[in-house]
């Protein structure tokens, strides 16, 4: 990776770099000395007639301090990265101290991690501890978009009701968080028709859920259907191997009403769900599946167990 | 004040420019022992400052150490107090009062605190008796230091540094026990079993001790410590500080024991220079006020002894205002000017400051709320045209007990938390609590687009409850347009 577009500039400011060093060395030694212009211990300047400024020395310990910053910064230099693009001696990275970090934490982690593996995730999603670390998780990674309380928000799906836009297993919830999901719905116009047939499609799709719908447009749009029931099926009951959402609830999604059905047919649907598998261990998102899991079930889970730390005097 | 001392030979004019070096070595002072009344005052304040350093972190208070400051889990203890990182408004006050209270003492009497009770002196007090058991008072510790190494010299600079370095390290050690449980730090000290950070501190600060005491001493005072620095800023015409009394002094000169000053046309200093000899900054207060000062008052012990042996009255060096030198006043007339302006004014923001802290504490809500708003959503429509905001209530349990909280909100018609959520938070713990809130349509339609100012009311749960048990929190609550 290149820092610059040259390697002169690379050299040029390590030579800045040191060469201000160097200067410092100088200057020190310049104004360690100076000539006397007066015999009476004072610089020789007088102000308001009869302020005079005395000469007294500094304790040499004092210009030992000057002379160690600069030590340690020649120390530094070679150690550390600093000399344009000479990377130091002790070779050491950001990114390889946030590595170690890391690998540190998850050693931390091992042991509780290996508790979890043991368990089925119904047991996990009821686990105290398992149910604190997935929060946190939860907060960290996924609160972004899905809200504090996972109940989504328009185009970010609610993760505690029943309905599963790619199936509510904790196996497809695993999958799901791993490799990241994207929804497509290509834009329907050309296959629909006029604005009037999309307006009148739209409003059978209302019907399915029961939601205020035009009974008359309703009946003409229904056979426009078939082009829908590819993905969202005959039924209109969704396929969860497509990501096609359940169009009989009332779960919307994009928006509810004629307005966002019609956006919806017209212009399709563009979602996507990131992947975490770089950002979380398979460990992490078993937990965290079994925490986005629990939240959906109506069976009362346990409130996280309080944990409490009492100061030992030890 | 400060007399210009021809240095040396003086050249003649300034025709002649000799080259000088801006730095030099900084001679040692070896600091006379001194015995008298401000003498038992210092030590006094280095009883009572070291027992209160070195013996607070073994009070206990509810099972766990009564100061305690936790960083790490980021709680501080202080007796019956938890802090939270969120209070550190506390620490800022006791540092202003502290500043406050530094400036009320040196209006009214100099560098009091520098003298007596700022820890550099306590040390280099501690430090010097040790010296001066192993290796004598000045005249013996001038003549170790100029003789060549050999057995004596060895085995007196080795016992001594072995003495500053055991001091330095309990000190190092009792400081990181301020932050870590001490009984636990003592054991792992035994045990060669400290932490790496712990260690790193416990040296850090032992090695500071020893340099700062053993070697540095006044040199911190002069060169280093800014409030030595702008003390002099505080100093007015009656500020009570350590002056010679020239009039009544000079001319200076030795004389027989029993002869009558007066008749040899001497003043009553006899300059035996046991007042420089004593003092720790090596200066010559004869000289006039310097800033070199910290008004530890060893001359006036000092000289207020050779005045007893000669029978003359004390008070050749004494506590006095500039004032009061120049128009020879009584003390009790310098102490009527205690109570000026700058003093009163001082002395009356210290007692608000102190007043405003201890009611802030006293009225101080045994647990503390966060509200963030959602980070994601601002507001979306749910069932029948409600509109729902969400947030995140952080509550900070403050006392040493689990605790229930019942979170309510208010400042809108109609708007209501849903599910009345409560949580239980366990003792000095913090916990995140997600709360929703609804607007019925009818209202959302008749607020204000845009967000509306709202409180979250926090009430805790408890039998028995003392002091307030309600945290009012403002918010905004969003109405989409």
């Amino acid at each position: 990776m290149s820092d610059f577009l040259h390697d002169g500039w690379s050299v040029y400011i390590a030579t800045t770099t040191l060469a201000g060093i160097v200067a410092c060395l100088v200057l020190l030694s310049l104004a360690a000395r100076r000539k006397v212009m007066s015999g009476d211990n004072t610089t020789g300047h007088v102000w308001d007639d009869d302020l005079r400024e005395l000469n007294n020395p500094l304790p040499r310990w004092w210009m030992g301090l000057f002379v160690i910053t600069i030590v340690f910064a020649l120390c530094y230099l070679a150690l550390y990265p600093g000399l344009g693009t000479f990377a130091g001696s002790l070779g050491w990275t950001q990114q390889a101290q946030y590595d170690a970090e890391l690998r540190r934490a998850r050693e931390l982690e091992a042991p509780i991690y290996a508790r979890f593996a043991a368990m089925e995730v119904d047991r996990l999603a009821a686990d105290p501890q398992a149910l604190r670390i997935g929060e946190r998780l939860y907060v960290n990674h996924c609160a972004q978009c899905h809200g504090s309380d996972a109940r989504g928000s328009k185009g970010f799906p609610d993760l505690t009701d029943k309905d599963w836009l790619w199936g509510g297993t904790p196996e497809r919830i695993v999958e799901t968080i791993t490799v990241g999901r994207h929804g497509v719905m290509p834009p329907m116009a050309a296959a629909v028709g006029s604005g009037e047939e999309v307006r009148q499609l739209a409003h059978y799709v209302l019907k399915l859920s029961g939601s205020a719908h035009n009974n008359l447009a309703a009946q003409l749009g229904r056979p426009r259907f078939g082009v829908c029931a590819a993905c969202h099926g005959v039924d209109g009951k969704g396929n969860t191997a497509l990501g096609a959402p359940n169009l009989t609830d009332k779960v919307w999604l994009h928006g509810w009403g004629e307005q966002a059905v019609v956006a919806a047919i017209e212009r399709g649907v563009d979602n996507r769900m990131p992947a975490h598998a770089d950002k979380l261990t398979p460990e992490q998102v078993r937990v965290l599946a079994a925490y986005v899991w629990g939240l959906s079930q109506p069976l009362p889970l346990p409130q996280p167990q309080l944990q409490t730390q009492r100061l030992s005097a030890r | 004040m400060i007399p210009i001392v021809p240095s040396g030979a003086a050249g003649g004019g300034g025709e002649t420019a000799r080259v000088v070096s801006l730095y030099q070595k900084a001679p040692t002072i070896y600091a006379r022992a001194v015995h008298g009344r401000f003498a038992r005052w210092r030590w006094a304040f280095v009883w009572l400052t070291q027992l209160v350093f070195y013996g607070l972190p073994w009070l206990g208070w509810n099972g766990r150490q009564a100061v305690l400051f936790d960083l790490e889990a980021r709680r501080f203890y202080l007796f019956g107090l938890v802090l939270y990182p969120q209070d550190f408004v506390y620490l800022t006050a006791l540092l202003v009062l502290s500043a406050l209270g530094l400036f009320l003492f040196t209006a009214v009497a100099g560098r009091l605190w520098c003298g007596y009770a700022c820890p550099q002196t306590v040390y280099t007090e501690l430090f010097q008796w040790v010296e001066r058991r192993i290796e004598g008072d000045r005249v013996a510790r001038m003549r170790l230091d100029a003789s060549p190494w050999g057995w004596n010299r060895v085995w007196r600079k080795g016992a001594k540094h072995a003495c500053w370095v055991v001091i330095g390290l309990v000190t190092g050690v009792t400081f990181v026990g301020y932050f870590t449980p001490i009984r636990g730090l003592l054991g792992a000290v035994a045990s060669l079993d400290l932490g790496p950070w712990e260690t790193f501190w416990s040296l850090f600060y032992g090695v500071a001790t020893w340099g700062n005491g053993g070697f540095m001493r006044e040199q911190v005072c002069k060169y280093m410590c800014p409030y030595a620095r702008f003390q002099s800023a505080m100093f007015d015409r009656d500020t009570m500080v350590i002056g010679y009394d020239a009039e009544r002094g000079e001319p200076r000169g030795p004389r027989p024991h029993k002869a009558d000053p007066r008749a040899r046309g001497l003043g009553h200093c006899v300059d035996c220079t046991l007042c420089v000899q004593v003092c720790p900054t090596g200066i010559d207060i004869r000289d006039g006020l310097q800033y070199e000062c910290i008004g530890c008052a060893a001359c006036i012990d000092a000289c207020d002894g050779v005045m007893d042996k000669l029978g003359y009255a004390r008070g050749l060096i004494r506590y006095a205002t500039e004032n009061g030198i120049a128009g020879r006043w009584s003390r009790s007339r310098m102490l009527g000017r205690v109570l000026r302006p700058r003093v009163l004014v001082y002395a009356a923001v210290v007692g608000a400051g102190a007043l405003a802290v201890v009611t802030s504490l006293a009225l101080r809500a045994p647990f503390r709320v966060d509200v963030l708003r959602d980070r994601g959503v601002l507001a979306r429509s749910v069932d029948d045209g409600r509109i729902e905001n969400v947030y995140r209530l952080q509550i900070m349990n403050a006392t040493e007990r689990v605790q229930r909280y019942a979170v309510a909100v208010e400042g809108l018609p109609g708007l209501a938390a849903v599910d009345a959520p409560t949580a239980e938070v366990g003792p000095a713990q913090a916990r995140w609590v997600p709360v929703r809130v609804q607007l019925p349509a009818d209202a959302a339609a008749a607020a204000s687009r845009g967000s509306n100012p709202i409180r979250f009311r926090v009430e805790r749960l408890a039998e028995g409850a003392q002091g307030a048990s309600v945290v009012l929190e403002k918010s905004t609550f969003i109405v989409p347009r």
